[in-house]
């Protein structure tokens, strides 16, 4: 029964921390393929330069740990915010074989890129001091750097949500989502709307990059290796949706722990098995937007 | 041959142009010209076989695959299994390949056909995940991730050995390339290959048509299978070695891109973008897999840019250009 309580525990928390990385990262891809209808291939490798922006950033430029986060940010949601404009905008609504063409030649590039300049190995990412080690919590250690993770996600969702929900923009957002048409007719710029929201998903999955280093290591395959994980939080959820593909990787994240606890001989098997279950029963998604 | 006799017009789309043998006195002629290199040109021709399966079931089927390894996968094991417990004939062991794969296709159909878009995408992805998870994990059969490597596989028609130059297998690969393309092209020209083209188009006017959309669907989706195992079981009995990478998420991925590179939906893509990514790719990973990654990529890009609907697309523009995508 003990041994129990502490599996269900470990599982909880180990799970919760990675799908707060997962979310962070899949909404901006939910966003892009709801908004503007864009299969973004490219997506992971957004969160793999923000990843690395962080790491390098503290390594080499000494910077601290949040400066180094911000930084990683400002700089994967400003390229994105120029790929928006001169590749992603010829895109949209158009023919989806260009749309994975185009962005698979990005991941490409974009690996090239990694390779080039820093090398295959996996970046070494050390947590701050304040959030190294391990804090104990009701008789129980957990390792600080993950409850921060899921503390600081959870902050991250709550924000997300609320601007989504209580700002003009958000309502801007949500409209375009459910009537890109009729959106426009009532005054919208969605030209405008597109951009911003294309800069802040890859400025979101920067952050989920950096901050989830440790949990998804930064390697030049990144974009390759964990995009199928992305592309599922996204689809399980809902495309367009925001508070779906939460809800997913809540579902994901801890299940595929929890899978890879009892039963590691199995591998992904059935985590992939449930995922094909959840898309029969829900092909529109959990949450389906609009 | 114009709206005045339609039927005239549809057989002389099924008409034999000189173009068309081009790709085979390529071949032919890479056969001599080339000896150093026939073991990729025979991994080139088994990659075209496989490109043409995800012709079949994207560009004529409109069913969005990013799985087709599954069956790439499961005729590469098939033919493995066979050929390492003693039945290692190639012959029977690509049609059993091509048969497993096409029940696997038939099966999976099942569940895949029901859905549409993003989610029928990743229903392909996972069904392949799956299957690759189990290569991995059931090493007491499959060899795990070391791969099946105590395959001893037979001579091609009891006479010629797979030997370390490739000649076997580049010309048994030609042949069996040769056979399946006819059979492919027979199929897209038929009155169920225009009724594919039809359900690509406008499924719900095809419907509303009387045709059966779902039947016909899982039929083309299973012998798209089909040639995916047998291009797989063409890998392992010519390297005679079958790895989990074959049920991989690069496998299906890379040849799609092939594929969109040389043209979809227009029979001869495979044939132009199969050869120029793989050969371009042996020749630029050998510097450094970086440059083959740049390369690769910004000529990707480059093509949605300007060329777009591949090479042959391109071809297509010009007044000359008879090579339609249907």
């Amino acid at each position: 029964m003990h041994q129990a309580v502490s599996a269900a525990i470990s599982i909880g928390f180990f799970g919760l921390a990675y799908a707060m990385v997962l979310y962070l990262i899949s909404v901006g891809l939910s966003v892009t393929l709801g908004l503007m209808g864009v299969v973004n291939l490219a997506h992971g490798a957004f969160a793999m330069f923000g990843g690395y922006a962080v790491t390098e950033l503290m390594a080499r430029a000494g910077l601290p740990f949040w400066a180094a986060l911000t930084g990683g940010v400002v700089l994967v949601a400003a390229g994105g915010a120029v790929l928006e404009r001169v590749l992603y905008r010829r895109l949209y609504g158009g023919d989806e074989l260009d749309q994975v063409l185009l962005t698979i030649g990005l991941v490409f590039i974009s690996l090239a890129a990694a390779r080039f300049g820093f090398g295959t190995l996996d970046q070494v990412f050390h947590p701050p001091a304040a959030l190294a080690g391990t804090i104990t919590i009701a008789g129980r250690s957990f390792p600080t750097y993950r409850s921060f993770l899921i503390l600081c996600g959870a902050g991250l969702v709550a924000l997300l949500w609320l601007a989504v929900d209580r700002t003009r923009f958000g309502a801007m957002l949500r409209a375009a989502v459910d009537n890109p048409r009729m959106a426009e007719a009532v005054g919208i710029d969605t030209g405008r709307l597109f951009a911003i929201s294309f800069a802040l998903g890859s400025g979101l999955a920067a952050l989920g990059g950096g901050l989830g280093a440790e949990i998804l290591p930064i390697s030049p395959a990144y974009p390759v290796q964990y995009l199928v994980d992305f592309l599922t939080v996204v689809a399980v959820g809902g495309a367009g949706s925001i508070r779906g593909p939460f809800l997913a990787a809540l579902l994901l994240g801890i299940s595929q722990t929890a899978f890879l606890y009892f039963w590691p001989a199995a591998g992904s098997f059935f985590i992939d098995a449930l995922t094909l279950g959840l898309l029969m029963w829900r092909p529109r998604g959990l949450v389906p937007a609009a | 041959m114009s709206a005045a006799d339609p039927v005239g017009a549809l057989a002389a789309r099924h008409r034999w142009r000189w173009p068309e043998a081009l790709p085979w006195l390529a071949a032919i002629a890479a056969f001599f010209l080339f000896p150093g290199y026939l073991a990729l040109g025979a991994q080139i021709l088994a990659s075209i076989l496989y490109g043409l399966s995800i012709d079949l079931a994207l560009g004529y089927g409109g069913i969005v695959t990013l799985g087709q390894a599954a069956f790439f996968g499961t005729g590469a094991y098939t033919a493995g299994l066979l050929a390492a417990h003693g039945f290692g004939a190639p012959e029977p062991g690509l049609i059993a390949a091509g048969l497993a794969a096409a029940a696997l296709g038939a099966l999976s159909g099942l569940a895949v056909l029901r859905l549409s878009g993003l989610a029928q995408l990743m229903a392909t992805l996972m069904v392949a995940a799956m299957l690759q998870s189990a290569a991995d994990k059931a090493s007491t059969i499959t060899g795990g991730a070391d791969g099946l490597q105590n395959m001893a596989v037979g001579k091609v028609l009891g006479l010629f050995a797979f030997g370390l130059y490739g000649r076997t297998a580049y010309l048994y690969a030609l042949v069996v390339l040769f056979v399946c393309f006819l059979g492919m092209r027979a199929l897209v020209h038929s009155p169920f290959g225009r009724s594919l083209v039809g359900m690509r188009e406008n499924a719900a006017r095809m419907t509303a048509l009387g045709a059966p959309v779902f039947a016909r669907r899982l039929i083309a989706y299973a012998i798209a299978a089909g040639m995916a195992g047998v291009s797989g079981a063409l890998y392992a009995q010519s390297t005679g070695f079958v790895a989990p990478d074959s049920l991989g998420f690069d496998r299906s991925g890379n040849i799609l891109v092939m594929l969109l590179l040389g043209g979809i939906g227009r029979l001869y893509g495979a044939f132009i973008g199969v050869p120029l990514f793989m050969v371009a790719q042996d020749r630029l990973s050998d510097l450094d897999p970086a440059y083959w990654y740049f390369w690769i990529g910004l000529g990707l890009v480059l093509m949605v840019r300007f060329a777009r609907g591949g090479l042959l697309g391109l071809a297509a523009r010009w007044p000359a250009g008879r090579m339609r995508r249907e």
